[in-house]
């Protein structure tokens, strides 16, 4: 069996590179993937955990994770078709009409 | 006590809510109803309103003669706080009737005398409709004076106090935007105001101060508990009593305070002859001798006021003698005999006082009413000249001395009558003045002798510029067309003239030697009353002195007497640079300006500008403006980005996982 930091040093590595595609990038689509990217690697996490232990609970709640993001990108998606029907642009830096 | 009570004490106590509500029907008649009276209609309201109030005092007087020690009427409760307790009552004594009666007497003549001066007035001054205006203020007048004199307690009397004040204010600058720079009348009431207010801090405080040692502001229990309280704690009163003579100073003209009265001559002649000479001036000397048992308990407060009255007397009477202005001579002699009253009450010769604050009442009206006659006279002399010429304004005082003369022949009964009201107050025997002046320097002479030599130094001028304004208004030439074409004032202005002038004769029949009507009457008012002595040298003292001054009078003035106007006085050559000094006053104005006005305005300016603007608006808008600065600052973090938003909940996060970590 691999070791344990394996797969811990991979989630941490996934929600990095997440984060840093959330923070850089400008096309939300990216931004979106990025975020898909930071749940997979808490989902990684939980299952690793849960053969480790050998309890089920962490792959149940990777199952919420799942339908929970699939959701969200749903509702994520329509917003940048609507900004970009509104704007003609979905680029996140054009979206700045909020700044004091 | 109620209103029954009172009745059985005497039927015609009860009636002495009149004599304030009386005048204040009238004004209230006068303000609603006025415009439809036609000029005789309001006057007449208005006449008819003092003279009621006159005859309530004459009722009160009567019931008093029955039963002397008179009553207390309590008409509403004004304040209660705990156990102190203020009520709207009436005093009914000796002292407050003999108030009563020479103000609604003296005020009734008076606003019989105004329907006819008021009437030339307003037309000579271009507002018809200013008419009603002056009688709804004089009867305002009486009332409050009322108030002042009627009261049983300090604090109404305070208000009555205030009240007059605003009177005189009003009726000073009742032609508010003429004289000098169409400012000049508004500036000397607005003078009056200010220097009174200072008289009446002074009074404030003593009021507060009575409330701290006595817990009461009543009259009879603030008197009775005085002797007590004067063991217990002789600083209290000794501060009570100076603080309300600051109060005097102001309201009866006094040194230092004396200023705003000449001023105060800016308001027509009828309100110059009631509230500046006859009635309100004379507040102060009431308020001493109603406040006679505090006084008495502090002999060095009493010092103090009969130096301050006699000082005045001789002081006022220098500068009288160098003016050449009818009203304003008359006013530094109202200056100066209000000294001789409160040097008499100071000196705890209250009887003299009283009975020198009411000769003074009719002979000194007479004298203002009489300047008043003369001033419609040439007037209406200068009117008469200039019918043909065009009509412009043009630089003519008919108040001038210097332009009259001669005016005896064109206005005989006026100058019987002026002639009359002079020698009164010079203190030619057995006029009126004499007895009441006479009594007062018999006082002085056991008293102190540097205050009788004042006094009698003071009497002397007194004869001499009574003299002087004698041979100048109505001896010699007319030195004017205007004097040359005076005419004699009509009878309703001539009528009151004549009874004051009756009065000012026979008044002195008062308080003869021997008889003390007034004594007797007093005494049940004003405990310990000294019997008045009648000390025949003194009373030959002041004779010759008075007779002294009218022959020096007559030898500068009437041996040869003025041929031109402009020409020069002829005192200024033998008395050179003093001359010029009592013509400037003695420079007291200019003085009080730099020492007192200007640093005052500076000190004014400097809380404006710097104070205000500079330090207060600049903390303010310092920190309306830090606040701005501040937001400006933090708004560059809200730049809608959503990544920089993003990052910042990174850095929160990171943050809080660490601090928990790390924990």
């Amino acid at each position: 069996m691999m070791p344990m930091s394996y797969f811990i040093g991979l989630s941490i590595l996934m929600f990095a590179m997440g984060i840093l595609g959330v923070l850089l990038r400008r096309n939300p689509l990216i931004v979106f993937m990025s975020l898909e990217l930071m749940f997979n690697s808490a989902n990684l996490l939980f299952v690793a955990f849960s053969a480790y232990h050998h309890v089920l609970d962490g792959q149940l709640f990777v199952f919420f994770v799942m339908t929970t993001a699939a959701a969200e990108v749903a509702v994520g998606l329509a917003l940048i078709v609507a900004i970009f029907k509104a704007k003609r642009t979905i680029d996140l830096d054009q979206m700045s009409s909020l700044k004091g | 006590m109620s209103l029954f009570e009172i009745a059985s004490v005497h039927p015609f106590f009860q009636l002495v809510p009149l004599v304030v509500f009386l005048p204040v029907l009238g004004l209230l008649i006068n303000l609603l109803v006025g415009k439809y009276l036609g000029e005789k209609g309001v006057g007449a309201v208005a006449s008819l309103a003092t003279g009621g109030a006159f005859a309530v005092a004459v009722l009160l007087a009567i019931g008093l003669g029955q039963v002397s020690e008179g009553a207390t009427l309590t008409l509403a409760n004004w304040m209660t706080v705990g156990d102190f307790s203020v009520n709207w009552s009436f005093r009914i004594d000796t002292l407050s009737v003999l108030m009563m009666l020479v103000v609604s007497g003296v005020g009734m003549l008076i606003h019989i005398y105004s329907i006819g001066y008021m009437h030339s007035d307003v037309r000579h001054n271009e507002d018809p409709g200013r008419f009603r205006r002056f009688f709804v203020y004089l009867n305002l007048f009486i009332a409050f004076m009322m108030v002042l004199v009627s009261s049983d307690n300090f604090l109404m009397l305070f208000v009555g106090w205030e009240g007059v004040g605003l009177c005189s204010y009003l009726l000073i600058g009742f032609w508010f935007e003429k004289g000098a720079d169409g400012i000049g009348n508004a500036k000397a009431a607005k003078k009056a105001f200010v220097v009174n207010r200072i008289g009446d801090f002074g009074l404030l405080i003593a009021l507060f101060l009575l409330f701290h040692s006595f817990g009461t502001l009543n009259f009879a229990e603030i008197f009775e508990q005085a002797p007590a309280i004067a063991a217990a704690a002789p600083g209290a009163i000794m501060a009570i009593t100076l603080f309300m003579l600051l109060g005097v100073t102001g309201k009866s003209a006094q040194l230092p305070l004396y200023v705003w009265l000449p001023d105060a001559m800016a308001g027509p002649t009828p309100v110059s002859a009631l509230i500046h000479a006859a009635t309100m001036v004379t507040a102060g000397v009431y308020l001493v001798a109603r406040s006679q048992a505090l006084y008495v308990e502090v002999p060095a407060a009493q010092n103090i006021v009969m130096w301050v009255g006699a000082l005045t007397a001789f002081f006022a009477a220098t500068i009288a003698v160098g003016q050449n202005d009818i009203k304003k001579v008359l006013a530094y002699s109202t200056i100066s005999q209000l000294g001789f009253m409160v040097t008499a009450v100071g000196m705890g010769a209250t009887v003299a006082g009283m009975f020198h604050l009411t000769t003074h009442a009719f002979f000194k009206a007479l004298l203002f009413l009489g300047a008043g006659s003369v001033i419609l006279g040439v007037e209406h002399g200068h009117a008469q000249a200039n019918k043909h010429a065009e009509h412009g304004h043009d630089s003519f005082d008919p108040q001038d001395m210097r332009e009259m003369g001669g005016l005896r022949k064109r206005m005989p009964l006026t100058f019987i009558v002026y002639l009359l009201g002079a020698l009164t107050l010079a203190g030619i025997a057995p006029l009126a003045g004499f007895f009441s002046k006479d009594e007062i320097l018999a006082a002085a002479n056991e008293k102190s002798i540097a205050i009788y030599a004042l006094l009698t130094a003071a009497a002397f001028l007194t004869a001499f510029y009574m003299g002087r304004q004698l041979l100048m208004v109505f001896f010699g030439k007319p030195r004017s067309v205007a004097s040359e074409k005076a005419s004699e004032s009509p009878l309703l202005v001539t009528l009151p003239l004549v009874v004051l002038a009756l009065l000012s004769v026979f008044g002195g029949a008062l308080n003869l030697p021997g008889s003390h009507i007034l004594e007797t009457w007093l005494e049940h008012t004003l405990e310990g009353v000294t019997p008045g002595h009648f000390v025949l040298t003194v009373a030959l003292i002041s004779l010759a002195v008075a007779l002294l001054g009218l022959l020096l009078a007559w030898l500068v003035y009437g041996r040869k007497p003025l041929f031109e106007n402009g020409q020069p006085d002829p005192l200024r050559k033998p008395l050179n640079g003093l001359f010029t000094a009592l013509e400037n006053k003695w420079w007291v104005d200019e003085l009080y300006n730099t020492v007192i006005v200007r640093p005052y305005d500076a000190v004014a300016r400097f809380s404006a500008g710097v104070i205000d603007q500079g330090i207060i608006d600049g903390l303010i808008n310092g920190m309306g403006s830090m606040v701005g600065s501040l937001a400006k600052a933090w708004r560059r973090y809200q730049n809608g980005y959503v990544r920089s938003y993003a990052l910042t909940i990174v850095v929160g996060v990171v943050l809080v996982i660490t601090y928990l970590v790390l924990r």
